[in-house]
């Protein structure tokens, strides 16, 4: 008999009771916000000044120029590229990466460690250099400054990430689980939808957001394939950092962290919410 | 037809099992080799064997989980080789209880109702109502009603497991395939489950094969028990039979507690050696040559003729065990009742009786 204390403690719903007040959970939220959110602060000042001069410990003049940009055509166009390019991406690296961790975390096979090295060797490899390469063939096949050319280059930096992390989910999963599901009735693919991804769930969601954000800060590979034709927020923000515009780049600066914020203060709400692991983050 | 409320019309739902020349190799590892097995429409059967004998291996391509190398698998004459696992009408019942942790314990029961295609291509689906009804009462059945909507987590092992049975079941499995099912579970528990098990199999009008290493389990459930050793059947039989005539001599050991005596079988005659030449005979159908005599403790009288020597006495509860040993020094334990007065030294005359006892032919070991 497997049943530990645990399982009986769970059986008589005493995991519910918690310690009064959450304290754990509340200083957690609190570092959270006070090593995300403040560092914010100068960067939401600065966006809507208009002059700011030492000494002064406010700015001079208050401007709206950084949010007239920020809704300007071009910055909205670019955010709605940055958004299709970083889901397309998060999608697709999450799906190669679960075939891949598949045979990696699963299946014992000869070459194993290779194929795990290969996986993981854009990230050791500098990116910059494999792209200078691979832009001649993009070139040449017509992907070069377009949008699907950047989603290419753009599962260079994230498949190792999204393949180590499913692999290690996997190599945890339990595939009797699977073979259950198989003799109740549910084919492969019915199988995988109803059973495994859910079973991976924590994973996937870890991944998906991971990928998003690599892609989403992603600088150097969209210029170099997107060729300036695709034009992401980074862009963008990299172009107004270099003409020192402080405000327009302050404004497009909280633009770009914009999604890592809100998916922290999602996990943080996460975490006080609920008890189970979520993104790996924590164990109920 | 007795049961659950189902339609009238459908034929009789247990099916009968031929597996014939079934084997399954893994490169150079037999794990099973040339099996051959029928289970009767309605009968319950236990295969036994230790760990690592090849039945949970015999399971697997029962359920389609695994392709067998050779042989073959029929369900009432039809062959079920190239036919997936999500198509046989064949429910398995794994060791651990499996419940998908994302899903209530009423969605793990309705998982294959939902998922299943119709036999026949017909109908669809069954409808969201009659899935609800039939989960229902299937938790009862397994008495588990009215936790339909706990969580998985919130469940004991023991809960757990009927959850895993009513899941099963549920789906009217015309072949119901256990694969140790209790054995993480501690003695009381399986004890209840084992009577669940065996309940459900005859209200259910099922066929079942029961997988266990257990041969305590495998006596106590089943109809029939089909022995396991090393990936080839050692023998085939009816509870009784393995204590009372064990099909080989490797059955016979794998039950325990026997004794095994060395001799000669001559026409229909075995034979004591040496010493015992003339001590000890027992008539035998065993062909001639050399033989072994194989008698349970329980089985040996204190009103015979073969002389032997008490050597130690344990008291065993309801009985006392003897330890003797015979003029040329074998050795048989004799199980007494009591209150039998036998010490140590004691001269006995062991009576083997020949229908308690079985003689093989001793293999070249």
């Amino acid at each position: 008999m497997r049943e530990t204390l645990r399982d009986r403690s769970r059986a008589r719903g005493l995991s519910r009771i918690r310690p009064p007040g959450g304290l754990r959970t509340s200083a957690t939220v609190v570092v959270l916000a006070t090593a995300v959110l403040l560092p914010l602060v100068p960067l939401l000042v600065w966006s809507v000044a208009g002059t700011w001069r030492y000494p002064d410990v406010v700015p001079g003049r208050v401007t709206r120029r950084g949010l007239d940009l920020v809704l300007d055509g071009e910055v909205v166009s670019a955010t709605a590229t940055s958004l299709l390019i970083a889901l397309t991406v998060a999608a697709l690296a999450c799906a190669i990466g679960l075939s891949a961790g598949r045979a990696i975390g699963l299946h014992r096979f000869r070459g194993r460690r290779l194929v795990q090295f290969l996986l993981l060797a854009p990230v050791i490899v500098p990116g910059l250099a494999v792209t200078l390469g691979i832009q001649v063939f993009f070139v040449r096949y017509g992907l070069a400054d377009t949008v699907l050319g950047v989603v290419l280059v753009q599962l260079m930096p994230t498949v190792p990430y999204a393949a180590t992390l499913l692999g290690a989910a996997y190599a945890n999963l339990d595939v009797d689980y699977e073979r259950q599901a198989r003799t109740l009735g549910s084919g492969p693919l019915r199988t995988f939808l109803t059973v495994t991804v859910p079973l991976l769930r924590p994973a996937l969601v870890t991944t998906a957001l991971l990928t998003f954000l690599i892609s989403w800060s992603e600088y150097i590979l969209t210029l170099l394939i997107g060729g300036g034709q695709v034009t992401t927020l980074p862009l963008l923000l990299f172009a107004a950092i270099g003409s020192s515009d402080r405000t327009a780049a302050a404004a497009l600066g909280l633009l770009v962290v914009l999604p890592p914020v809100v998916i922290v203060v999602l996990v943080a709400g996460r975490l006080r919410g609920r008890d189970d692991a979520w993104m790996g983050l924590a164990r109920g | 037809m007795r049961g659950w409320g189902w339609p009238v019309a459908e034929p009789t739902l247990a099916a009968r099992l031929d597996v014939s020349g079934l084997g399954a190799r893994f490169d150079a590892v037999t794990a099973v080799a040339d099996l051959d097995l029928t289970l009767a429409s309605g009968s319950f059967t236990a295969l036994l064997g230790p760990s690592g004998c090849g039945k949970s291996t015999t399971l697997a391509m029962v359920a389609g989980l695994l392709a067998p190398t050779t042989g073959d698998v029929r369900l009432d004459g039809a062959s079920l080789l190239g036919v997936p696992a999500e198509r046989r009408p064949v429910s398995l019942v794994f060791q651990k209880p499996l419940l998908f942790p994302h899903l209530t314990v009423e969605q793990n029961v309705a998982y294959g109702l939902r998922v299943r295609r119709p036999a026949g291509g017909g109908s669809g689906r069954a409808s969201r109502q009659e899935v609800a009804t039939q989960v229902e009462e299937m938790l009862e059945r397994v008495r588990l009603g009215g936790l339909g909507r706990r969580r998985v987590g919130e469940l004991s092992g023991g809960q757990e497991q009927r959850v895993a049975l009513a899941r099963a079941l549920v789906l009217r499995p015309r072949l119901l395939l256990l694969d140790e099912p209790f054995s993480q579970l501690d003695a009381d528990l399986r004890a209840e489950m084992r009577a669940l098990v065996r309940e459900l199999h005859d209200e259910a009008e099922l066929t079942t094969l029961f997988v266990t290493h257990d041969q305590d389990e495998a006596v106590e459930l089943a109809d029939t028990i089909v022995l396991m050793l090393e990936g080839r059947l050692a023998g085939e039989g009816s509870p009784e039979t393995f204590y009372t005539a064990p099909p080989s001599l490797a059955a016979a050991r794998f039950f325990g507690a026997t004794n095994e005596v060395r001799g000669l079988v001559v026409a229909g005659l075995f034979r004591g050696q040496g010493l015992l030449e003339g001590a000890l005979t027992v008539p035998t159908t065993a062909p001639d040559g050399a033989g072994v005599l194989v008698v349970r403790p329980e089985a040996v009288g204190l009103d015979g003729e073969v002389p032997a020597l008490v050597c130690a006495t344990r008291f065993a509860g309801s009985d006392v065990l003897v330890d003797t040993e015979l003029l040329d020094g074998q050795s048989v334990r004799v199980r007494v009742p009591l209150g039998t007065r036998v010490a140590v030294g004691d001269r006995l005359s062991l009576a083997l009786v020949p229908d308690r006892c079985t003689v093989f032919t001793q293999e070249a070991e």
